[in-house]
């Protein structure tokens, strides 16, 4: 295989990865790994690196639409993002001290929790919900658009958010993902953010929190030109593709086809972690 | 006032930020991905057989530090030119809080001044403070 065979392949790869995580909402990220590491037999440290950087791609894409639209709260992302950027921080450093197959169990674990989490996401019971007290002091109530127009809503539970986007932090700087499925679950189901504002916030935080780990990557020589180049690209014009056809239907079936790769590809890992083999 | 009016107050200011905000991170991913591809080309001409990516064993420090990848981007060298790309992604997100930083003082809110002061020494400290 030369050179322009082997990155088309992974352009070809990173595409479908892109499409189909920007058509369910679970981020083309959490695929890379797996698909460098078991099919293209990279080093799981180089595919890290390589899935980091796309992370950043499509978040930025994408939250540049919804932040203009409206839907983000600009004031809950910044302030959280303090909590994902320490743990981005020590993921990172944690991950230089592990071993190849370690990263690959703890991999396929997370990986497993998050398709498990994502198939069963639901937006939680919207009721009467009051400011919490640090919320208020933050100003993070805000509103965001629906059919009837502006709809305005409370923000409560921050600490216990924070403590969630530290650890989701840590998880995206250890194994290079978006961590999305942590995120929304900090946001909706513990700050009782809506469920669209609480994506889209999401979203717009990964940028960042990949941003801090990506440095340290990059400094450690961990992001390789050769492989970064075809990942970034496929995943970023197979995100852009799926952003344009996203429509609810289909999705439905598509999202629990990709929940169940994404099992697949979390108990290979596992597999292969503790066999040895990556 | 009631709460929704209130929020709509605080909207309008804020919807500029949010425009502007928008505009920078495409930008910054699409000059990004130019670099990239313009790299990638030059890099598929010059190195016919792929890397053995097996075995980790780290980039050269000149493709890692931000000094050294400017000198290879400079003599249009593929590798060079694709890490200046990704280091432009890397600091798409970074512009985007140090542009954060400055609507919120010209909101005169000085909490979230701080507050994204300090994610941006955090995002400092893991681009520039390694050793």
């Amino acid at each position: 295989m030369n050179t322009a065979e082997f990155s088309a392949l992974i352009f070809v790869g990173s595409c479908l990865a892109g499409f189909l995580g920007a058509l369910t909402g679970l981020g083309g990220g959490v695929v890379i790994v797996p698909m460098l590491t078991l099919l293209f037999n990279v080093d799981i440290k180089y595919a890290i690196g390589a899935a980091l950087i796309s992370v950043i791609a499509t978040s930025s894409g994408a939250a540049a639409a919804y932040v203009r639209e409206g839907y983000s709260n600009v004031r809950v992302g910044m302030f959280l993002e303090i909590a994902t950027t320490i743990g981005a921080i020590c993921g990172a450093v944690i991950s230089l001290y592990l071993r190849a197959p370690v990263i690959a169990v703890i991999f396929g674990a997370v990986l497993l929790y998050s398709a498990f989490l994502s198939y069963r996401q639901k937006p939680h019971a919207r009721g009467q919900v009051e400011t919490g007290r640090l919320a208020l002091w933050l100003q993070m109530d805000g509103s965001y658009p629906t059919a009837n127009g502006r709809e305005a809503y409370h923000v409560r539970n921050v600490p216990q958010g924070f403590g969630l986007m530290y650890i989701a932090g840590v998880l995206s700087g250890l194994l290079g993902i978006g961590s999305g499925a942590v995120k929304v679950l900090a946001m909706d189901q513990a700050m009782k953010l809506p469920f669209k504002v609480s994506t889209t916030t999401s979203n717009f935080m990964i940028g960042v929190t990949a941003a801090a780990s990506a440095g340290i990557y990059l400094s450690r020589g961990y992001v390789d030109p050769g492989l970064a180049m075809p990942v970034m690209l496929g995943v970023l014009s197979g995100s852009l593709l799926g952003a344009r056809l996203l429509t609810g239907a289909t999705v439905k079936v598509l999202r629990i086809v990709f929940a169940v790769v994404i099992a697949a590809l979390a108990v290979e890992m596992i597999f292969n972690g503790l066999s040895g083999r990556i | 006032m009631s709460d929704l009016e209130a929020t709509e107050v605080v909207r309008s200011a804020e919807q500029r930020m949010d425009e502007w905000m928008g505009r920078l991170l495409q930008g910054g991913v699409t000059l990004a991905a130019a670099l990239v591809l313009a790299g990638g080309i030059l890099y598929l001409l010059r190195h016919p057989m792929p890397m053995n990516y097996r075995q980790f064993h780290g980039e050269p420090q000149d493709l890692r530090s931000i000094r050294g990848i400017f000198a290879n981007a400079k003599a249009l060298n593929g590798p060079g030119l694709i890490q200046l790309g990704l280091l432009v992604l890397i600091a798409t997100p970074v512009a985007r809080v140090v542009y954060s930083v400055a609507a919120f003082a010209a909101q005169k809110d000085w909490k979230y001044v701080i507050i994204t002061l300090i994610v941006l020494g955090l995002l400092c400290y893991s681009l520039f403070g390694q050793a």
